[in-house]
Formats: C-alpha cells, structure tokens, sequence
C-alpha cells in the first residue's frame, strides 16, 4: 500500500531542468533508498514533497490526498518529517528545545496561555518534555540535552535533527544523507537508529544515500536518479546488476578522473 | 545570585521545568526582590529620578525589543516610535478619566496594533530591509502623532502646538500616585509582571519558534511552525512592551508626554541596550538598561573630577560626545568578540560557581 507517490515531478531552475518526470511511491512500513551521482535531482525532490518548492508539473499525493503546492508548514502538518543534507539546527535552543521544536506543529497552546505558563500551557509543556525525553533516550543523547545545539559536532547534529524530525510525529521520515560527514562508528548508529524507527515505530523512510554500504544494508528498495529523471527502480540487488546504473555511476566516476 | 547545581536532583519533569529550577536561584531571586523594596527607603531624590525609574521603566521597553529582536530575529529601529503611542495613548485615556491600570494596558495593545501594522513587511523581507522598514514607523508615526493629538486632547492641556500633553496625576484604586516612592513601587510592581510574562514566553513554545525564526527560518517552517504568523506575533507582543513602558515613562519619568523625547536616538539607544546586555536573553535586557542609564551618569562623574584635577572645565557637550563614543565603541566591539553580551559575561561566572564546590 502506497503512503506517500509523487507522480510525474517535473521542476526547472532556469535552464536547469532538475526534475523531468520522476514517479516515487513509498509503500507503508519499507525504506526507499533514493541515489545518484551529485546534482541528480534528488534534494530537488525532497523538496517537491515537502512542500519548499512546488513542481512545475506533477502532484504529491500523501495516503491518497493531494499536497501539492501546500505551503511548507501544512505539508509538515500534514505528517511529512525531514532532515537537511547541510544540517539545519536551531543553534541558539539547546538540544532538549530543538527536539521540542518538532512538536510544535501539534501542540495547542496559545501565546497567551503560554505567557501566562497557566493550565493548558503548562500541562502541554510537562507532556512535551516526557515525549521528548523518550526520543532523547532513543538517540542516547541525555548527556547533552542541555548543551545549545549550536556547540555540538556534526555526528551529534544530525541526531539532534532525527529527534526533532521524529518529535513531528510524522507518517512518513525524508533523511537527506543523514550519514553524510560522520565517521564510521557514527554511520553505524545512524543506520541502527533509521532501522529502530522503521522496524519499532513503523514509520516509512525515504534514504537520500551515497555510501552504497548502508543502502544495500538496510533499504527494502533502491531507486536511481540521474539528471532529473529516474533510470531504474528495485530491491538492492537488481539495482546493482543494472546497466543503466552502472554507468551513469562510472560515467560519474569518469569525468571527476 | 549563583546557581549552585550540586545535590539538586529533579524527580519530576513539572519541577524540572520551574521557572528557576535550582533552590538558590530562587533565593537570588527573592534576595534581589528584597533590595529592590529596601533601596527606595535609602534613595535620594536624584537616585530616583535619574536611576531608579527610568531603569524600572525603560528595562520594560527593553525586554520587549528583546523578544522581538534577540528572541524573535525582527529588527526593529522603530520602537521608540511605539513607546510614544503607548504613552501618548495613555495619558489621553487617563484624560478621560479611564482608570490608570487600564489605561496602561490600553497603551500597550494601540502600540501592538501600530507595531503589528509596521511588522507586516515582516512577512517578505529580512534583515537589513526589514530594519529599513521599521524606521518608516520611526520618522511616520510621531509626524502622525503630532497631526492627531491636538484633534484629541481638550483645548488647554496640550501645549507646544498641541503635542506636548501634561497627563492627569494617575491613580491606583483611589490612591493618588504622585511621590517619587510611590512611583517606583507601582513601575516596579508592572516590571515584576512583565518579566514573569517574558520568561514564560520564552521558555514555551511560543519562544522556541521565535528562537527557531531567527536561527534558521526555512527548517522552522519545514517543522510545521508558521512564521508569518510568529513574526507578526513578535512585532505586536515587543510592541505592547513598547506601549505600557510608554505609558509609565510619561506618567512617571518624564511626566509630560513630548514627542522629541521618542526619537531615532532612543530607538538606537535601546537596540544598543540589548546588544551590550544580551540579544536572547532576559537578564540581558536588565544589564543592557542599567548600562545605557548609568554610563552617561559614570561619565560625567569622572570625566568632571579628572577635569578638575587636572584644572580645567569639562562641558557637557564633550561628555556627551565622549558618552557616544564609548556606547557605539562597545556596540561595535561586543558584536564582534561577545555577540551575546554582558548576560554572557554573567552565565560565565555562574557557570564555574554552578558546581561548586565540584566544579570537574
Ligand atoms: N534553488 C535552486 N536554484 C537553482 N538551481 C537549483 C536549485 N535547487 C537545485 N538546483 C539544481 O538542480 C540540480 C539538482 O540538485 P540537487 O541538489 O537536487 O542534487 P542532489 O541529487 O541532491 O545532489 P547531491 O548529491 O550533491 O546532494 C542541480 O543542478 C542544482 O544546481
Ligand atoms: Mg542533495
């Protein structure tokens, strides 16, 4: 069952066309690694279904409803969580108040209830900080819950952003190469931490990824994009059998020689 | 005011959460509300005309431009202009014989609907173009408030023109508010309030979207947060700070409500405050006011006693100059070594005493 499709994305910059045509259905409880060589379109599509940029031509549809063109905050309200490829913390909140940050989009309290720290306000607060707490232990970041994000090393931002993303309480996760500038042991949590949000909180999973490792390890399918356009689809290994593939990596690989 | 962390364990989120979370800075805290009560019993007349009140009135302004600027990221060089509608309008509705509380509040939200009006652009631009815009409300609104006071304000009360108006001696709970003593205690009384009012904005998800506008605009809107709506929330809540320490300005500093007094300089005065105090912070909004107060007071202090002791006389007009010399130096230079200020400075200090005696 699909959760979450984009059907025939097309998006242009300029003379830029980064998105011609691609098709993506994300089926409930799987994760769908997303590739490609640099500039392949695949942030561009993120962006599409989170609703920063609106596609030229095309329609996001989550469980069968169409988001297009929502504004961004409607979207996330909508159930679509995600990280950045260039983490985007709050550098000034410490790692506690970033992650409550992600709940902010279903908490209820008013400015005035909160200026007053009265009943409700106070309450939705203590609630907050327990659920918070819970994806702060997940992470096993309770030593840092009160250092300001901002002082933080890069493994530890991106963690910091999966909890703020997971505190959303989204339907589905978009990880923008989460693994992207961490060392090894910090790439094995991270791929510990998306499985345990798959397998225990049954949450789907798009992978943005370039380390081929982690992608045969933990995605159920793979899809390739290469200059906008989407040039195989499958499990793991007939993505890697593909010719197409193959070469649009070598050629990659070619020209950077 | 240390915070000694040490053997302070939370068993619940609810105490966690207090707004002072460790037995000692509630201590500080009520150690502080006590001086604050027994200084007036000790003050000179001149302590409290040139220290005590402006403090205590100018700290509300302070703490409003910072929710709206530190907290919240909006610059604004336009809040001078919202303090002279909060006073303005308070001291025409105290004309009218409305109640000096309310009329304080009423002040309050006229500025924060004029500050929401001057925010809009807020919606679109940013930054340096954002703080273009706020200056309209700077060079707009008193030019607005000089055409509509005399229409207002009875014959015989306005002076200069019409726009210089004497308000009425407020009154609270038919109590005369009039002598310098009383008027500390009932600004005071409003600052306490409005401070608890701050720190609870801040600490709730009110200020943790501010925060997160201001740190990294396109992550919060994609975390759901609505920040046209939380902008304008900034103009208008930094506004009715504006507008009720306007109010108590007239009423209780300057007692008169003249316009000349709410110009770009006080604009650029209180954004001064807040950089040199602390952008983001609370207690910074305190240090800011109580420096930009009492600097131009050290400077004639010792800039005269050197004067005479080398033999010469030191006019004002050179103390003044000297006066902006050293705010703008220290602006310029905090921004660069110490963006946040001397709060900073202060979390440095608690911070070696916070574990004290244990402090590895
Ligand atoms: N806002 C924008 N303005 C102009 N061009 C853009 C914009 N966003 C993306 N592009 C262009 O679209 C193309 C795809 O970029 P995108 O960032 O989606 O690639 P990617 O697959 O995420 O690459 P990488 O692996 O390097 O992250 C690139 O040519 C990029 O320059
Ligand atoms: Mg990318």
């Amino acid at each position: 069952m699909a959760i979450l499709e984009a059907r025939d994305v097309h998006i242009a910059f300029g003379g830029v066309q980064a998105l011609q045509g691609v098709d993506l259905t994300l089926n409930e409880g799987e994760i769908l690694a997303v590739i490609g060589p640099n500039g392949a379109g695949k942030t561009t599509l993120m962006n599409c279904i989170s609703g920063w940029y609106k596609p030229d031509k095309g329609r996001i549809l989550l469980e069968g409803r169409d988001i297009t063109g929502l504004p961004a905050d409607k979207v996330a309200a909508a159930g679509i969580g995600r990280t950045f490829q260039n983490t985007a913390i709050f550098h000034g909140l410490t790692v506690l108040e970033n992650i409550m940050v992600g709940a902010h989009l279903w908490m209820r309290s008013n400015f005035l209830s909160c200026m007053l720290y009265w009943n409700l306000a106070q309450k939705e607060e203590i609630e907050v900080r327990e659920f918070a707490e819970e994806i702060i232990d997940f992470l096993e970041i309770e030593h840092i819950r009160r250092t300001p994000a901002g002082a933080l090393p890069m493994g530890l931002r991106r963690r910091v952003e999966l909890g703020r993303a997971l505190a959303m309480r989204p339907k589905v996760l978009l990880l923008d190469e989460p693994m992207a500038g961490l060392n090894v042991e910090e790439k094995e949590d991270m791929a510990r931490f998306v499985l345990d949000v798959n397998e225990e909180w049954g949450l789907p999973v798009i992978l943005i990824e370039h380390d081929m490792g982690v992608v045969m390890d933990i995605s159920d399918r793979v899809m390739v994009l290469d200059y906008g356009r989407k040039i195989a689809e499958g499990t793991p290994d007939e993505v890697r059998q593909n010719p197409k593939v193959i070469n649009a990596y070598l050629g990659v690989q070619s020209e950077a020689v | 005011m240390i915070y000694r962390e040490t053997g302070v364990h939370h068993t619940t989120y609810r105490t966690d959460m207090a707004l002072f979370r460790v037995p000692l800075a509630r201590w500080s805290v009520a150690g502080l509300l006590v001086v604050a009560v027994v200084i007036p019993f000790f003050a000179t007349d001149y302590w409290f005309s040139a220290i005590l009140i402006p403090f205590l009135t100018f700290t509300i302004a302070t703490l409003g431009l910072n929710l709206m600027t530190g907290y919240a990221g909006q610059v604004s060089l336009g809040h001078a202009a919202f303090i002279a509608v909060g006073g303005y309008t308070a001291t025409i509705l105290l004309i009218y014989d409305i109640p000096f509380l309310a009329a304080v509040v009423l002040g309050g939200l006229m500025a924060a609907l004029v500050g929401l009006v001057f925010g809009i652009p807020s919606a679109r631009i940013k930054g340096l173009y954002l703080a273009m815009a706020t200056l309209a409300a700077q060079f707009v609104l008193p030019w607005a408030i000089s055409r509509v006071v005399p229409l207002v304000v009875p014959t015989g009360l306005a002076v200069a023109g019409g726009d210089t108006v004497y308000p009425p001696r407020p009154n609270l709970f038919g109590l005369e508010i009039d002598s310098l003593f009383e008027r500390y205690f009932v600004s005071l009384a409003i600052l306490v309030v409005m401070t608890v009012f701050a720190m609870n904005l801040v600490r709730t998800r009110v200020g943790r979207a501010w925060v997160a506008i201001r740190d990294h605009d396109v992550a919060a809107k994609i975390l759901g947060v609505n920040i046209t709506h939380y902008k304008l929330l900034a103009f208008a809540i930094g506004s009715f700070y504006a507008g009720v320490s306007g109010a108590l300005m007239v009423f209780f500093y300057y007692g008169v409500a003249h316009v000349g007094e709410f110009n770009l300089d006080l604009s650029l005065k209180l954004l001064g405050a807040i950089i040199i105090g602390g952008l983001g912070s609370i207690i910074g909004s305190f240090f800011g006011t109580a420096f930009i107060i009492l600097l131009p007071i050290f400077l004639n202090i010792s800039l005269t006693f050197l004067g005479n002791a080398a033999g010469f006389q030191v006019s004002s007009g050179i103390i003044a100059g000297i006066e902006n010399i050293v705010f703008g130096a220290l602006v310029v230079v905090l921004l660069i070594v110490e963006p946040l200020g001397l709060a900073k400075f202060w979390q440095n200090v608690k911070d070696y005493f916070r574990l004290w005696p244990f402090s590895y």
